[in-house]
């Protein structure tokens, strides 16, 4: 006992100590464990918490609403879209280590921005819904901009402020839409409902393609191609190695000379955006509230994008698929009033896989800083 | 500018307003004097509102089988579980706070829900009880201590808290894990340990919070009921500056204004658009803490994961 331990310090695993099939296998083992555990524990709520429907029934539906009826897989299309640009928003904050979760609100104002013009400017049709996009990223990131310059302005922590300026973004945007001046449509075109704004017009609407009797709006074009371009800003540029070391180490950060209000408060203006940009999406996509602002426009959306980025573990192109994978449970949950389980389901479904998928990496990480430690005191 | 002030003493002198102020103010106190502590030991506890909403649909179930007391007890065991997972998986798997805290949010919300979707509890409100002479007293009088019985819990509670944290050893453990986690480590402490205990207990206090608020406010569980206030409450131990003295005129502060909402209309002013008056806590809380933030010192090591050998 009399010989002093190494310092633990800068040790990292070792790779090559273990073999690879080992490591890759036990990977897989722990996230299946993780995910069955998950969905166990979902089917077991519906099993015993209510008198209707069985696990498997739901489930069955669930998938039969996300993909197998006819028409339905399209329209899981058109719901990936906000969700995949709202998370390539979040990983782009997550990566210079700030936790923006307001993106529902973002999102709205975003909506609300995109509405105001939208309606009202002329000129040709692409370049109206160009515009209309573009302040909808405008707005977006000037309200998650708030945050961030408060954040580094007086230190205040971003995680509430992106939180309790949501509930007034849509407080907001609700009372733009019951005043005439703002978002609200005149009287004569809205019927009886008094929530609206006007429609856009037909040649400001992002165009919908048909595939198989599947139709869906090209933003999930739009959506996917962005998805690379932000793995290929993040993953292969000076930007983003330097967002990527202030999330890490904002002091190492800071010595090598990045500018960390700058980078912080620009991460999180592009955040903003691309939530803003998602509701733009959602306005002129159609899938939502038929091309006008309604009444809690966001319908969690944001919250959707949100949790899809924390499950892809800021991983760009990871976060395609996870994007899919929730806008299949929206839409299948959508087909759940008629077994009479209620929808609700599909939020406890969607909440115990994060949780899931928050366990593996942190077990590995666990695991590998105790093998690492014990290699260092074992050498000695 | 005449009818403007006589409007403003109108409802200044209105006892509803200081009886609404002070329940808001104690479902806060509850949860910010738990969270309080938590932060102290160097976690923000996002699941805060998890803690609550699951606490008062907890409370909501057992006030059937077991009345108010048994409620209450099965509320804080609810909020327990909730910070089961959150402090087992943040300050012993090392995930980060901010996502497991969040990502419990949703899910509470969630399972609450479904579980209500599918059979809704009965409960019902707690009786007033009228405290002699003290609830005499003018217009803060009724607020203090004429009120439902369950909102005179907190009176112990608050100076429990602070005996806790500043008058025993595990108190001054906390601080200095909150301070310096390396150094308490070296000396000795387990510094993990500490924070999961510390979130056990918010969790506590949080599932109270949340029984307390259903038995007081409306006796009927809606998954709205608690309704970001867990979130109001971590911006009051920030607008506290991280003292009890401060988190408790916080949360008084954030109740008054949260009653103001409630009042303005009720006597009649409608000048106000509703949604203005809904995001008033919101907006006073963000300028409250862009204001206090930087004047006064967090604890050192909040917000940042404990891994030996790590800094």
């Amino acid at each position: 006992m009399s010989e002093t331990p190494e310092p633990v310090e800068n040790v990292t695993p070792e790779p090559g100590q273990r073999s690879k099939l080992a490591s890759v296998s036990e990977v897989l083992t722990l996230y299946a464990i993780c995910l069955f555990v998950a969905l166990a524990l979902a089917a077991l709520l519906v099993e015993f918490a209510s008198d209707k429907g069985s696990w498997s029934s739901v489930y069955t539906v669930i998938l039969d609403g996300a993909v197998r009826k006819p028409g339905r897989w399209g329209l899981t299309l058109g719901i990936a879209a906000p969700i995949l640009l709202v998370g390539l928003g979040t990983i782009v904050s997550g990566r210079a280590g700030l936790v923006n979760i307001g993106q529902e609100g973002q999102l709205v104002i975003g909506a609300g921005c995109a509405t105001y013009v939208g309606v009202r400017i002329g000129g040709p049709g692409p370049l109206a819904l160009a515009l209309t996009l573009l302040c909808a990223v405008i707005g977006g990131a000037l309200w998650a901009g708030i945050a961030g310059a408060l954040r580094f302005w007086r230190n205040v922590p971003e995680v509430l402020t992106t939180l309790l300026m949501g509930t007034v973004a849509a407080n907001l945007v609700g009372w733009g839409l019951r005043n005439r001046f703002l978002l609200l449509a005149p009287p004569e075109g809205r019927a009886n409902r008094n929530q609206v704004s006007l429609p856009l017009r037909t040649d400001r609407r992002i165009p919908r393609v048909e595939l198989f009797g599947n139709e869906f709006p090209l933003s999930i074009v739009l959506a996917l191609v962005l998805a690379f371009v932000v793995w290929l800003v993040l993953g292969r540029t000076v930007v983003g190695f330097r967002l990527r070391m202030l999330g890490r180490n904002a002091r190492t950060a800071q010595r090598s000379g990045v500018d960390q209000k700058r980078y912080g408060i620009g991460a999180m203006l592009v955040s903003g955006g691309f939530a803003g940009l998602a509701g733009g999406v959602m306005l002129a996509g159609g899938d939502f509230g038929d091309y006008q602002l309604v009444a809690n426009f966001g319908a969690g959306i944001g919250f959707a994008g949100l949790l899809a980025a924390l499950v892809a573990r800021q991983r760009a192109l990871l976060l395609i698929f996870i994007a899919f994978l929730f806008a299949g449970l929206r839409t299948g949950s959508g087909f759940l009033r008629a077994t009479g389980v209620s929808a609700r389901i599909a939020d406890v479904v969607q909440g115990t896989l994060v949780l899931a998928m928050l366990l593996p990496p942190a077990i590995l990480y666990l695991r590998a800083r105790r093998r690492a430690i014990a290699a260092t005191s074992s050498r000695t | 500018m005449g009818n403007f002030f006589s409007a403003l003493a109108d409802i200044f002198t209105n006892e509803s307003l200081y009886r609404n102020a002070m329940i808001v103010a104690v479902v806060l106190m509850f949860a910010a004097s738990g969270e309080l502590v938590a932060e102290k030991a160097g976690t923000i506890n996002i699941s805060l509102e998890a803690m609550m909403l699951g606490g008062a649909y907890a409370a909501a179930v057992g006030q059937a089988r077991g009345g108010v007391w048994g409620g209450l007890l099965l509320a804080a065991l609810a909020g327990l579980l909730v910070a089961a997972v959150q402090a087992n998986m943040s300050h012993r798997l090392s995930a980060d706070q901010f996502v497991v805290g969040l990502v419990l949010n949703v899910l509470v919300l969630g399972i609450v829900g479904f579980l209500v979707g599918s059979n809704e509890p009965e409960s019902h409100v707690v009786d007033r009880l009228k405290v002699p002479v003290l609830s005499e007293i003018p217009l803060i009088g009724p607020a203090l201590f004429d009120q439902p019985w369950v909102l005179y819990l907190v009176y112990p509670v608050v100076p429990a808290i602070w005996f806790l944290l500043y008058r025993t050893r595990w108190g001054l453990e906390v601080r200095a894990i909150g301070e310096d986690p390396n150094a308490s480590d070296v000396s000795g402490l387990s510094v993990n340990k500490l924070r999961r205990q510390t979130i056990y207990l918010t969790g506590v206090l949080a599932g109270i919070a949340g029984g307390y608020f259903l038995y007081a406010r409306s006796g009927r569980f809606e998954d709205s009921l608690i309704g970001g206030r867990g979130y109001i409450a971590i911006a009051a131990v920030i607008f506290g500056g991280w003292t009890l003295k401060g988190s408790v005129a916080g949360c008084v502060a954030f109740g008054l204004v949260g009653s103001f909402v409630l009042t303005i209309p009720s006597l009649g002013y409608k000048a106000i658009d509703p949604a203005f008056l809904a995001m008033a806590p919101n907006v006073v809380t963000v300028v409250a803490m862009t204001m206090f933030a930087k004047r006064v010192r967090q604890p050192a090591a909040l917000a940042r994961p404990f891994i030996r050998g790590l800094k």
